[in-house]
């Protein structure tokens, strides 16, 4: 057992527990730091994978700005446990009961799925992770969905700006 | 490391994320619920992607097999960060009008 | 000279569109020409190609174009023009063409509008006819059959303000369509066996048809022609076709319609030589409707009634003529008959014309005075249909009478019976229409006069024809060789004769005496009807025992209502009130309310909550994936998606 192997385990370990915390928490703020935990542990992943760009994009965008405008949103409504509405006991039961069918059966669909017997991901090796590559890829190839997103990111911006105007 | 491994981290924390969907009122949680299941897609992405070049980095070393899961994560982040944007000023709108952020003030859509 | 074909259907075809599209602007003289004239000019063109056929023999068939191709499957609107058919072609066209000329009188006091209609009618009824003449298979004829029936539908009702008259129309209408699906059945039979409708393929492959497919053939095509001919048990609706106005009666009863039944019988005769036990049947019926219409006919005081029934039970003698193989003599009937029964419908219009739409023979009387070529062209017609001799009657029915006698002599006697009662009734017609004192009003005496010359002259062509008619088929037994039709028309039997080998004919001095007898007793009959009559008095009386249940002609309509209609009413009225209300309504309106009551429950599922909303898509995302449970659909089904 590697290094790796302890890694991978920790952070799946440490993805999950976070997540199910962020539903466990009755207050959002602490759903909002354990959810930024999850995301700690996925760019971790990210690393294992040698994908570093996405690894630390990861982190700048969803663990520090996308987080950050939920906290502050929290922050700005000034919610906590004791204003936080609740669903019946049978809505809540029924939602899990829901989830964890789907669960199993996305793993009895996995497991028995001859695609996906013995293929490995490569781990550490491997340079299409890597700013240069993805770069690189990213501007002739994909140069056109990059410039529609920018567009989409300016629409996004307005329509912010004019649902958050008030009237 | 396996694959499958990868699969049932992502089913997994995509599940967590579906049953807070339908556990929780609070809008904002079930905002970041839905993150959580983008961020098990992307995780599924890029294994699948590192799985793909694999065998292609072996063959040749220069080969870019399996960058289009890589970038696609990047394009997910891209639409998550706009979709964040959006949904917090109409969450934040809505809780202007009706001082609340329960979605089950949100049920406009019976009529 | 052989497309003159085309031009007989087609002249009465444009007749019928101009009057039919422009009767509105039309005026009546105009209308009158163009029907007549159209029928004129097809008289002529059958006239041509008759004498063509006459010295040439038939002529080959002319197909016009394809009218149904499928596959192998393959029938040509042909014509035909033989023996038959160019003997046929005359009797209706120039018959047809003398009825339009009496129409363009009779109808005057018509609107323009509903004159142009009428001209219209008859020419379309024309057109059917001859087509029905003309086609060269059975489709071709049964076309022309059913618009004969569609046209007698339409003048039946033609004053159809009346409700009666288009109860009557109706029931003509019903009538023919239990006829034709008998034809219709024999048409398809015969495609399934043959995989032809032609004539000339199907009399050519008879050998290969089994006695069973013959016997069927030949009966459901005899059913059809019991429709369009009115024979037992089809024929109620002929006397109630009375209806429409006399001069259609007379197109009905002498021309066209009721002679198609004879006309595909003799068509059909290889058929029907080759089906002994059909032949036995229609012999029967024949007979059977010839006595029994005549024995409602002695007591009928409607002038057209009786002339009705007396059309029946002179197609029952051709029917016999047809059952026992004397298909000469049928045809022959047919001819003379077309002649007087024309004339007797015609005079009897002229009658009624007279009468100012009087019809009750009770209330008649003494016309002959006022009306002396209606008298003598009528008592010319009703010597002829009584078979007095030289009159065209007397030869074409001693031909089918001795026929008769040759196959059974039973037969013959019941068939003189018949002839007797047609002479009595006949002859009581015309002695309470003609003779004696005038019974009618005041006012109806003071108006009667002779019909104008437009009516008198077809009389008197119908009145000489009638007289004449006869001759150009004189017994062996009178004339050696002296029956023209008999030789005209050989080669259309041809095959029959040639089928039935014994050729027994009864001896000529026996015919020749049985003829005797039965001419002196007809005499005799006719005057004791006339002296009997000639002095009628009107009296409301009301006829007892046989007599009245003759007057009722048998209570058949009231059988036929009791055993068939009210059955069929009550069974409609059942399904209407009862299966169509609970049942069937009750279905449709139950799957309504099932489908509102069940939205109405569903639609508690449409909360409006987003969370329910996506649990119900977590559910179904589940069950999608149940559904694709197994692995190699899985994985077929994302290959599919991508």
């Amino acid at each position: 057992m590697g290094i790796t192997t302890i890694l991978f385990w920790f952070l799946s370990a440490l993805a999950l527990l976070s997540a199910i915390m962020v539903l466990a928490s009755k207050n959002p703020i602490h759903s909002i730091l354990w959810l930024i935990a999850v995301f700690f542990a996925i760019s971790g992943h990210y690393i294992l994978l040698n994908a570093q760009f996405l690894a630390i994009v990861n982190l700048i965008v969803y663990a520090g700005a996308i987080m950050v405008l939920f906290l502050f949103v929290i922050m700005l409504m000034n919610l906590n446990s004791h204003t936080e509405p609740q669903k019946n006991i049978w809505m809540k039961l029924a939602g899990v009961i829901s989830g964890g069918i789907l669960f199993t059966i996305l793993i009895s669909v996995i497991r028995s799925s001859a695609d996906m017997v013995n293929r490995t991901a490569q781990l550490k090796e491997g340079n299409i992770g890597l700013i240069n590559t993805l770069g690189k890829v990213l501007f002739s190839d994909y140069v056109i969905p990059f410039e529609i997103s920018s567009v989409l990111f300016l629409s996004a911006m307005v329509g912010a700006v004019v649902i958050g105007k008030k009237n | 490391m396996p694959i499958q491994y990868y699969i049932a981290l992502a089913a997994c924390l995509f599940c967590i994320g579906i049953i807070g969907v339908l556990t929780r009122r609070n809008a904002i949680i079930i905002f970041m619920c839905i993150e959580l299941m983008l961020n098990a897609t992307n995780l599924l992405l890029v294994a699948f992607s590192k799985m793909y070049h694999g065998p292609a980095f072996a063959a040749d070393a220069t080969s870019t097999a399996g960058i289009d899961g890589q970038l696609f994560v990047f394009f997910i982040m891209v639409v998550a960060a706009a979709e964040v944007s959006v949904g917090l000023a109409i969450i934040v709108m809505m809780y202007r009008n009706v001082h609340s952020v329960d979605i089950n003030f949100l049920n406009r859509l019976k009529n | 000279m052989n497309n003159l074909v085309y031009l007989i259907p087609f002249f009465p075809l444009l007749g019928f569109l101009i009057n039919g599209l422009f009767r509105k602007s039309l005026n009546k003289p105009l209308i009158g020409i163009i029907g007549s004239g159209s029928i004129l000019a097809s008289f002529v063109v059958s006239l041509l190609l008759f004498f063509q056929v006459k010295s040439n023999g038939a002529l080959p068939v002319q197909p016009l174009f394809s009218f149904i191709d499928v596959e192998s499957f393959k029938i040509a609107f042909a014509f035909q023009v033989d023996q038959l058919s160019s003997l046929f072609l005359l009797i209706i066209t120039g018959i047809g063409f003398l009825i339009h000329l009496y129409s363009t009188s009779y109808m005057h006091d018509e609107p323009a509008e509903h004159f142009g209609r009428y001209f219209a009618y008859l020419n379309l009824f024309v057109f059917s006819m001859l087509l029905l003449v003309l086609g060269a298979n059975y489709v071709i004829m049964f076309i022309g059959w059913e618009g004969v029936g569609l046209c007698s539908y339409l003048l039946i009702g033609f004053w159809f303000k009346n409700n009666n008259y288009n109860y009557a129309a109706k029931k003509a209408f019903v009538m023919n369509r239990i006829g034709d699906l008998g034809f219709l059945l024999a048409v398809f039979w015969i495609l399934a066996k043959l995989g032809t409708v032609e004539y000339y393929e199907v009399f050519a492959q008879t050998a290969k048809l089994s006695n069973a497919d013959i016997f069927g053939i030949t009966i459901l095509l005899f059913i059809g022609a019991t429709g369009k001919s009115a024979q037992i048990p089809l024929y109620t609706w002929l006397p109630d076709a009375m209806a429409g106005p006399t001069p259609v009666s007379a197109l009905i009863h002498a021309a066209t319609m009721v002679t198609a039944g004879i006309y595909m019988i003799a068509r059909s005769n290889i058929l029907y030589t080759m089906a002994p036990v059909t032949q036995v049947i229609i012999a029967v019926i024949g007979l059977a409707t010839a006595v029994f219409a005549a024995t409602i006919a002695l007591k009928q005081n409607d002038i057209k009634k009786v002339l009705a029934y007396s059309t029946v039970s002179q197609l029952g003698y051709m029917f016999l003529g047809l059952g026992v193989g004397a298909y000469t003599g049928a045809v022959f009937h047919v001819m003379t008959h077309a002649f007087f029964k024309a004339l007797l419908f015609l005079g009897a219009g002229s009658v009624i014309h007279a009468m100012g739409g009087e019809q009750d023979i009770r209330k008649m009387g003494g016309l002959a005075k006022k009306m002396p070529q209606t008298n003598w062209t009528f008592l010319v017609a009703c010597f002829a249909i009584a078979g007095v001799p030289p009159l065209s009657g007397f030869f074409s029915k001693d031909e089918i009478l001795a026929a008769a006698f040759e196959k059974n002599s039973l037969l013959y006697y019941i068939g003189v019976a018949g002839a007797l009662m047609t002479a009595f009734y006949m002859f009581r017609l015309y002695a309470m229409t003609f003779l004696g004192q005038f019974r009618g009003t005041h006012e109806q005496e003071h108006h009667l006069h002779e019909s104008p010359a437009a009516m008198t002259i077809p009389l008197i062509v119908l009145a000489i024809l009638a007289a004449v008619g006869g001759l150009i088929g004189i017994p062996e037994a009178i004339l050696p060789n002296a029956h023209k039709l008999e030789a005209f028309l050989e080669p259309v039997f041809e095959q029959s004769t040639r089928y039935v080998h014994e050729a027994h004919t009864v001896s000529h001095s026996t015919e020749l005496m049985l003829m005797g007898v039965v001419t002196v007793i007809i005499i005799g009959v006719i005057v004791a009807a006339w002296r009997k009559f000639s002095k009628y008095q009107y009296s409301d009386a009301e006829e007892t025992g046989l007599g009245k249940v003759l007057e009722n002609k048998w209570y058949v309509d009231e059988i036929y209502d009791a055993v068939i209609v009210n059955p069929l009413l009550k069974l409609a009225g059942f399904l209407k009130n009862v299966v169509e209300k609970s049942g069937i309504d009750g279905i449709v309106n139950g799957v309504g309310r099932f489908v509102g009551y069940s939205a109405r429950q569903l639609r508690l599922l449409q909360s409006g909550q987003v969370g329910n909303y996506i649990l119900f898509m977590v559910l179904s995302l589940v069950v999608l994936f149940l559904v694709f449970w197994n692995e190699t659909i899985i994985s077929e089904f994302l290959k599919k998606i991508f």
